[in-house]
């Protein structure tokens, strides 16, 4: 017993490493898929659009099986036509990263571009009346304040995210769930293992939420609510 | 006002537009040093327009805006506005107007302290202990020393924008801009910012302030400009024009407001 | 790419068995799921203590679980435990959990009552003091209240939330196709990928048929919202 349970909780790490790379990954797109909606240039407001609509009209399973069986080939295929010959493999982590990645950079870019939206335009209009220069503007006072704005949307896609990662599992990736599984099947046991599973789930999103409430009452916006 | 002195700020013929509609009808004003203006007229006159076009945050359609003898070079755009011909000037000759708005704009991530001494160490270049010692001194003036630690969420609605106009101070401009700095307050609020106005204006700062503070019109400013639907309608010495106004328009304004 | 093989009968047959029992998941889970998160959002507001801790205590561990883990849980976790095995070949209703739709049907539903009653007691909680007070005053019971003025109106103001959680819905039904000889439409989609190995022939048919429902259902919902959230919309004369 006590064998299996080592292994679940070393899947456990597995988890938290696919979810923070996942996260890296989400926040870059998010930031840019923000940037082209806001940038009010048609094409990229419209492959921003088209991204976000398609991301999220798709099931994560679906893409991530799309990435992982596909993607190899597809990749092969694409530096064919590029004129490259090389051998590239995804393995599943790189799928499960990039996959989640790409879908909760979608999340992400509505929730950046809101909390750039929730920011009164006046406090761009003080910078630009004392002489800031756009660039300025934005990093001294535009970026702080989306942070403060983006906080509750960005929890709730890191909890979603989270308990997304378990479907890395289906496409061989050794996290929490797949060990979990397999000590079920050893054991004929997958109850406790499951439960277990489940346990360190809990375990992730409850120190979250508590470190991302703690985050936001200390930037004291006050009347958003993050939960699950 | 001599005109030997050279003006702290001129505008001339200012056209705005927003698609048909036009706004600013050919408009020109000019303050010299110690000059206190201000421009009344209705809701849709122009006169906020007008004032945020001075520091295009309202991009003008036809004029010219002259800041302390340095023209601001306009060019225009694909829409038929007129932009900043260099962003460099446009940014420098703002570092030398301030603005007061109606809604205060204090960065609302940034420490009283903070927000008056943002402009004057990140874009005059000033040495920080210096800047901080000015903040202090026009916190002073303005009847807050003490609260430089507290967010602006934290303070009341005049206390914010007193700290506007110590803010608008420290970066030591030719000429103050007011839009309706009043107009967002409570009442029992209004009478502390004025008297902090009517202190600067004792001081002999050059002001232009768009206001619906009659009061404030006729005792403290010494040039009256009154805005009917784009053009300046009649204008002149505040306590003539007010007291006995020329254009029919002026009087019914004046008939409807309070004061 | 081979699209060909997409036009098989045998192919769009599957593809449409898939779709069909996808539909019923969804539609099966927002039934027993509604229903169960209304009783759910009546417990998360009740003035009772005890009723407030274990429904809070059952949203919070289904919201902060995957729900890949709870189909796990139930279609093999369940499967293990004497007492189910004990009954399931004779007793009713034990025996349904022998059957893959229910188990993938159950975890379904049970996860979609958690959130769905979240988003209903938040928006009851947040019912304007002013309607409740008015309320008191004429005289209704706290039942009445409930009943005539906190529910509907908190039904309303949940719908974007619950149009969201819908299609949500829909995305999650694809995680039955981990459940063993449940041919939803992923299912379908991967046994198609694994006869002929053409992912993305497979995968893409399936992406598209998901996102027209979405689109559907987002459709379904604006029209839902423009009618019932009529007044909460700005004055437009």
């Amino acid at each position: 017993m006590d064998g299996h349970v080592l292994s679940v909780l070393s899947g456990a790490q597995l988890t938290l490493t696919v979810s923070l790379a996942s996260l890296g990954v989400a926040i870059a797109l998010g930031l840019l898929g923000a940037a082209a909606k806001l940038s009010q240039r048609r094409p990229l407001v419209a492959l921003a659009g088209a991204y976000t609509t398609l991301v999220r009209g798709v099931p994560e399973l679906i893409l991530l099986l799309l990435v992982y069986y596909g993607g190899t080939i597809g990749l092969i295929l694409l530096l064919e036509r590029l004129g490259l010959e090389a051998e590239v493999n995804i393995d599943p982590f790189m799928a499960g990263v990039l996959t989640l990645g790409f879908i909760y950079g979608a999340f992400m870019t509505e929730t950046f571009r809101g909390a750039m939206l929730a920011i009164p335009k006046g406090q761009a209009e003080a910078a630009w009346a004392f002489g800031m220069s756009p660039a300025r503007t934005f990093f001294r006072i535009t970026l702080p304040q989306m942070v403060r704005y983006a906080l509750p949307g960005f929890t709730n896609n890191w909890l979603v995210l989270i308990k997304a990662t378990a479907l890395v599992s289906l496409i061989g990736l050794h996290d929490v769930t797949f060990h979990a599984m397999q000590a079920g099947a050893a054991t004929r046991e997958p109850f406790y293992f499951l439960l277990l599973a489940a346990a360190v789930f809990l375990a992730y999103t409850t120190v979250s939420l508590w470190a991302l409430r703690a985050l936001s009452r200390r930037y004291a916006l006050g009347s958003t609510q993050v939960s699950l | 006002m001599s005109l030997a002195t050279p003006s702290k700020l001129e505008v001339i013929d200012l056209h705005k537009r927003y698609g048909s509609h036009e706004v600013l009808k050919g408009v020109s004003l000019k303050a010299h040093a110690g000059d206190v203006i201000s421009i009344i007229g209705s809701s849709g006159s122009g006169k906020s327009t007008l004032l945020r076009c001075i520091n295009l945050l309202e991009k003008p359609h036809q004029g010219r805006i002259i800041v302390a003898g340095e023209e601001l070079h306009l060019r225009p755009t694909r829409t038929g506005e007129l932009e900043a011909a260099s962003a460099q000037q446009l940014q420098r000759l703002r570092t030398r107007l301030a603005m007061v708005f109606q809604s205060f704009n204090l960065w609302a991530h940034m420490t009283v302290l903070q927000n008056i001494i943002e402009a004057p160490v990140h874009l005059l270049k000033l040495p920080r202990e210096q800047a901080v010692q000015t903040a202090r001194l026009y916190l002073e003036r303005v009847g807050l020393s003490g609260v430089e630690d507290r967010y602006p969420a934290h303070l009341s609605g005049g206390q914010q924008q007193r700290v506007a106009i110590a803010r608008a101070l420290a970066v030591e401009p030719e000429v103050m801009l007011f839009d309706e700095p009043t107009s967002a307050l409570d009442p029992e609020l209004v009478s502390e910012v004025l008297r902090v106005m009517q202190q600067l204006a004792v001081e002999h700062r050059t002001m232009v302030v768009v206001t619906h503070e009659m009061g404030f019109a006729r005792e403290v400013s010494n040039h009256l400009i009154f805005l009917h639907q784009g053009r300046i309608e009649e204008q002149g010495d505040p306590r003539e024009v007010l007291a006995r106004p020329q254009s029919e328009r002026l009087a019914q304004f004046l008939a409807g407001s309070l004061k | 790419m081979n699209w060909d093989v997409l036009l098989l009968p045998e192919t769009l047959a599957l593809y449409a068995e898939g779709l069909v029992t996808t539909l019923w998941l969804l539609a099966g889970s927002l039934f027993f799921g509604g229903a169960l998160s209304l009783l759910l959002a009546l417990a998360l507001t009740s003035r009772v203590a005890a009723l407030r801790w274990l429904a809070g205590a059952y949203t919070y561990c289904i919201r902060g679980t995957p729900l890949l883990i709870q189909i796990f849980l139930i279609y093999y976790g369940i499967a293990q435990l004497e007492w189910i095995q004990a009954r399931w070949d004779a007793v009713w209703p034990w025996t349904m959990f022998k059957d893959a739709f229910f188990c993938a049907l159950l975890a379904l539903a049970l996860n979609n009552a958690a959130y769905t009653a979240e988003m209903l007691a938040g928006a009851m909680r947040e019912t304007a003091p002013g309607e409740l007070e008015a309320a008191q005053a004429m005289g209704m019971s706290r039942w009445q209240i409930q009943r005539r003025i906190v529910l509907p109106s908190a039904l309303r103001r949940t719908l974007p939330a619950y149009g969201n959680e819908v299609v949500m819905m829909l995305h999650s039904t694809s995680l039955a196709s981990t459940v063993p000889a449940l041919i939803d439409l992923t299912a379908a989609a991967s046994r198609i990928y694994a006869d002929f190995f053409l992912p993305f022939e497979a995968f893409l048919f399936a992406a598209a048929i998901y996102l027209c429902i979405t689109f559907m259902l987002v459709g379904v919902f604006k029209a839902l919202e423009w009618r019932f959230l009529g007044h909460l919309r700005p004055r437009s004369h």
